[in-house]
């Protein structure tokens, strides 16, 4: 019954590189471009705006697959220009398409991340494949490993940032934003390799690099799990064949035997360039108990797996490793500063980097520019925690119980209408809710459902039916009304005057109902406007209009619109909640037309649906109901 | 998320259904788990899944994630169920010290005892390319000193343990071998069905049915892969159960944190260390926090050091702020005026919204402004990343606007320069007085900047 055997186990076979076969020494170059899964919109500019900074010809980012897409283009600034980039359905057709990139970069979840990279590493232009989720299983990554070494690919990650080459290719995230790539000189070229397992550490080491050498050639974060796709080892190894790399900088971690593999080959005299390293963790002593640190592979446990023996045993294999992180920086610029004098370190060019316009969306929360807005809205604002109706939270129309015709005031008139106005709303929309198959817009509906048209197009085809002749007459009556009540007309100086004009009077008049069949509707009205409404001046004065025509014609009554119509006006005037200008205003911007539309939706709905579920065939208008008078034309 | 270790009780009830499930072996596995807090020995015996408790003599051992037990005088062998329970309830939470760790033991596990002959060591390692097996017929607690004797083979990782001969580890002089080989099969396709990342049997023996029985069973889950394997790791019908090491019982704090940290895609992470400890850290990344505590250590006072805990992956700002909140809570918990210090450190963020993280904390900072005066608690902040400029304006302007001593930097100094600034507080400044330090504070003397430390102003980073 005992334990540390896992621990006496491993350290004795470790296995210090990924691949037997090593990775190839150039993973990157400027020409080098990426298809990006389940692509994340703002790494995809940062890696076009380093490509820019870096003055690349072409732009570093060669296509996008987004599964279950229907495919199209994504546009994003390549510089001062638009690009459009392809978006592609699956890892495949992207590859078909795009032959010339070979880095996939894979932004799918921890649990998806396996699918589409065991896709990548099938496909024989893709080579190297950066996967940035954290938490993929480790038997997963294992899998990737394996499959990666068979098919001759290399994975970096999972969990991590992904690397850069500085002045040639940034893969996602690394490195941040453009002002962090600016200030650490990334866009050219330096003479460190730098290799570390956290992404977020890489972009500090970025900065003490540019201050304390001539800056990275490459770094690489290689994830934070317990089996990363390649190893520290595995860059370190080529690093050392790559000739503008001078010098290496390892930043290690507790946990796992993969800094050993670097001690190996620096015995064996792989590694001939100066090595500088160091292996986070030493505070691991001092807490009492194994703590799991915030990277999966970062644990405390056995003694080979503790930052100290790590850092003496890199140190023993002639790596320079300092007392402490913060002396990291000075051990660093000491060994650059020799390489200098020895002249292998010739001073870098230092290129001017193109100007980058400022990304409007980082200028607005900088506060460094104002643009005037396309579109003002002044009813309804969801940008809060909560959706609000005239400043009216949704929750409070909820739980106050507000009616549709409350909502109708905050949402038209801007304001809470008195309990007896909403009413006389929703009196208005119950009323003009339907009026039978026969009418116009119904038979519209109808039609269109039967055609097998969808819910909104049949509606629709009902909906545009209303108009000055059916339904459409509300706002008209009221302007009408109003003008002759407001210039005080008698009844027949009204009428007479319309005719002398030639024009209809709108609201009076109907085709069926007359004065022996009154409409019911209209008397429903005006037995609530007289019991509610303060005023009916409005009201009193189309009554005496209607008696005029009723002279002339039986049917010549006020009808439904009509009635709507002045009722409003005196709704308006009497209530005390509207400035005569804002009356104005309402009937000349055409408010009460809306009461119709709205209220007759419902019904013309209820048509659609109502011949869809009666499964109606199609509709043709019989020919024996069409009166054919056709001559033909002269040919 | 990460590899976890299971109880033994948990390995043995995984093995003995995934067994029987995957692998139509029935093993004569009977164990039962006693906690604190629970149904005891006699009281479970009682229930009739239980009842062979009382017509078999018993093994109790405590459940605990340690081992060395035997050693330890923990284990209590060939007992009646009466003795067990007696056994149990006179150690059941009495603190133990095991390799220097103290704690109350919670947990037992008891067994039928098995008289046995042979002790066989057996285990399987997941490694980067490779599976090991390991297999020994010397097993058993001297182990360690008989690693010699002990075989092992390696399966490349995705290869059928059946391109390995295992008659090279389990040797002819083995009775049972076939039989012994089988069960090693069996093992290892539970270790990769279950995704263990780890299973070590040390002993297993052959019961009087000839069957193997381990002794004493470890195992480790790879927590990743919840999403896969967890309908399968069910122990009692109900999802298995994580414990914490041995010696580590969970702060209510680091419980709050750990269930938000399980609902976000982000990362926050908090270890209490010493709750009366003047220096704490809210670190910004997995790596960046670890050089934080180990600069704290290296500089000599790993002592004071409150805890350790990581905010990464782009938390949004809520959570931020239930983070930094139960971290200010923390820090300020033990005004006995003397100087204390926290750390909002990071390095230069990749894609974290600096600005938007700053917010949440800032929020904290308001809440707790009184209880950040009282405890004499200084702020030292150094962070880079996408709005940083904006988010370190925000933090020096609420600085000023409360009157709380906040020191901010960004990446003009080096990530780790604000430890030894804090550690020149935490010595250097004035005790205060925490039953008037709020009054003088409110009179607007600003007590809490007059250490001379220029306040946050932002230039002249102190190095060491």
């Amino acid at each position: 019954m005992t334990s540390a055997v896992i621990d006496q186990e491993v350290s004795s076979t470790f296995t210090p590189s990924s691949q037997g076969n090593q990775l190839p020494a150039r993973l990157f170059s400027k020409q080098s471009q990426a298809l990006i899964y389940n692509y994340k919109e703002a790494a995809v500019q940062r890696m076009l705006d380093f490509d820019n900074v870096s003055q690349r010809d072409t732009p570093s980012v060669a296509g996008l697959i987004h599964p279950g897409s229907d495919g199209g283009f994504y546009k994003a600034f390549f510089g001062f220009k638009e690009l459009v980039i392809p978006v592609f359905n699956s890892v495949k057709e992207a590859c078909q398409a795009c032959p010339n990139a070979d880095v996939f970069l894979n932004f799918a979840s921890h649990r998806s991340a396996f699918g589409s990279s065991v896709k990548a590493i099938q496909e024989p232009t893709l080579r190297t494949i950066v996967i940035i989720a954290e938490g993929m299983p480790e038997n997963e990554a294992r899998s990737l490993i394996s499959m990666a070494k068979k098919n001759g690919k290399v994975i970096i990650g999972p969990a991590t940032v992904g690397g850069i080459q500085a002045g040639a290719f940034k893969i996602g995230n690394t490195a941040g934003t453009i002002d962090n790539i600016l200030a650490c000189k990334l866009y050219r070229s330096g003479s460190v390799g730098f290799v570390s397992k956290s992404g977020g550490l890489s972009n500090e080491m970025y900065n003490v690099l540019s201050r304390t050498t001539d800056g990275i050639y490459e770094g690489i974060a290689i994830g934070g799990d317990a089996f990363p796709g390649s190893t520290l080892t595995d860059h370190v190894t080529r690093f050392e064949k790559l000739p503008e790399v001078k010098m290496i900088v390892i930043l290690g971690e507790l946990g796992g035997w993969d800094e050993y593999g670097v001690v190996d080959a620096l015995k064996r005299g792989e590694i001939t360039k100066p090595v500088c390293a160091w292996v986070s963790g030493t505070v691991a002593k001092i807490f009492p108990t194994e703590v799991q640190f915030g990277h999966a592979g970062a644990k405390s446990g056995g003694e080979s797996e503790s930052a100290e023996m790590k850092n003496k045993a890199l140190k023993e294999a002639g790596a320079i490793v300092p007392q402490s992180f913060e002396d990291f920086s000075n051990a660093i610029s000491q060994t650059y500063n020799k390489l200098v004098a020895a002249g292998h370190v010739k001073p870098v060019e230092e290129p001017t980097p193109p100007e980058l316009p400022l990304d409007f969306k980082t200028a607005v929360k900088a506060g460094k520019v104002r643009k005037p807005t396309s579109i003002i809205s002044t009813i309804c604002d969801d940008r809060g925690e909560e959706l609000t109706y005239a400043g009216v939270p949704i929750s409070t129309i909820c739980d106050e119980q507000y009616c549709v015709g409350d909502v109708i005031g905050l949402l038209w008139f801007k304001r809470r209408l008195p309990e007896y106005a909403s009413k006389f709303i929703e009196m208005c929309l119950k009323l003009v809710a339907d009026h039978g198959p026969c009418v116009s817009g119904a038979h519209n509906t109808i039609v269109a459902a039967r055609a097998g048209k969808d819910l909104v197009s049949s509606l629709v085809s009902g909906l545009l039916t209303i108009g000055p002749r059916f339904g459409g007459a509300i706002d008209d009556s009221a302007r009408c009304f109003k003008d002759a009540h407001d210039r005080k007309l008698s009844a027949e100086q009204f009428v007479e005057g319309m005719k002398q004009k030639g024009k209809r009077i709108p609201g009076i008049g109907h085709l069926i109902k007359s004065a022996d069949d009154i409409d019911k509707r209209v008397l429903l009205l005006k037995d609530y406007a007289k019991k509610h409404f303060s005023s009916s001046s409005y009201l009193e004065y189309a009554l005496e209009v209607e008696k005029y025509t009723l002279q002339k014609a039986n049917n010549l009554i006020l009808n439904v619109d009509g009635c709507i119509g002045v009722l409003f006006l005196d709704l308006l005037h009497s209530c005390g909640l509207f400035k005569k200008e804002e009356i104005e205003e309402i009937v000349n911007v055409g408010y009460l037309n809306g009461f119709f539309i709205v209220g007759r939706s419902i019904g013309l709905i209820g048509h659609a649906l109502d011949q869809k579920r009666m499964k109606q065939p199609l509709y043709r208008h019989p020919w024996e109901d069409v009166l054919y008078d056709t001559t033909p034309a002269d040919y | 998320m990460a590899r976890k270790k299971i109880r033994e009780y948990s390995s043995k009830s995984l093995l003995k259904q995934h067994l029987a499930s995957l692998c139509n072996e029935r093993l004569n596995l009977k164990m039962v788990q006693v906690q604190q807090g629970s149904l005891s020995l006699v009281e479970l015996m009682t229930l009739p899944a239980h009842s062979w408790l009382q017509s078999t003599k018993l093994v109790v051992k405590p459940d605990m994630l340690f081992g060395k037990r035997g050693k330890n005088n923990l284990v209590l062998l060939n007992a009646t169920v009466v003795e067990a329970d007696q056994f149990i309830k006179e150690r059941m939470g009495k603190s133990v010290t095991i390799s220097g760790k103290t704690g109350p033991v919670t947990h037992f596990i008891v067994e039928p005892f098995v008289p046995h002959a042979v002790e066989y060591y057996l285990s399987v390692v997941a490694k980067r390319d490779v599976n090991t097996i390991s297999f020994s017929s010397c097993g058993g607690m001297e182990i360690e000193e008989l690693w010699d004797k002990v075989k092992s083979v390696d399966i490349a990782y995705g290869d059928s343990i059946d391109t390995v001969n295992l008659h090279e580890i389990v040797d002819n002089t083995i009775q049972n071998r076939e039989y012994i080989i089988d069960f090693i099969k069996n093992v290892y396709k539970i270790f990769e069905e279950l995704s263990f990342h780890f299973i070590e049997m040390n002993p297993f023996t052959l019961d009087q049915d000839g069957k193997p029985f381990p002794l004493d069973m470890r195992g480790e889950i790879d927590e990743c892969a919840s999403f896969k394997c967890g309908n399968k790791w069910m122990v009692d019908g109900d999802p298995i159960q994580f414990p914490q090491p041995f010696g580590r019982e969970l702060f209510q704090e680091e419980t709050f944190i750990n269930d938000i940290d399980e609902k976000t895609g982000a990362s926050l992470k908090l270890t209490l260390l010493n709750p009366t400890g003047r220096i704490w850290a809210m670190v910004a990344g997995g790596g960046a926090s670890v050089i934080y505590a180990d600069t704290v250590a290296d500089l000599g006072y790993g002592h004071e050091l409150g805890n350790y805990g990581e905010y990464s992956g782009d938390p949004n700002e809520e959570d931020t702020n239930k983070y930094a909140s139960t971290m200010l809570s923390l820090a300020t918990r033990n005004p006995d005026g003397r100087p204390r210090a926290l750390l909002i450190g990071g390095g230069i963020a990749n894609f974290t919204d600096v600005a938007v993280t700053f917010k949440g904390i800032i929020h904290a900072i308001k809440q707790y402004s009184d209880e950040i005066v009282r405890s004499n608690l200084h702020i030292f902040v150094r962070r880079g990343g996408p709005n940083y400029q904006s988010g370190l304006q925000h933090m020096r302007e609420i600085g000023h606007k409360l009157q709380v001593p906040i020191k901010v930097f960004g990446p003009e100094v080096n990530m780790t320069s604000i430890v030894s600034m804090a550690i020149q507080h935490i010595n250097t400044s004035p005790n205060i007085d925490p039953s008037t330090a709020l009054k003088n504070h409110s009179n607007g003397n600003g007590n809490g900047n007059t250490n001379g430390n220029g306040s946050s102003n932002g230039n002249s980073p102190i190095t060491v």
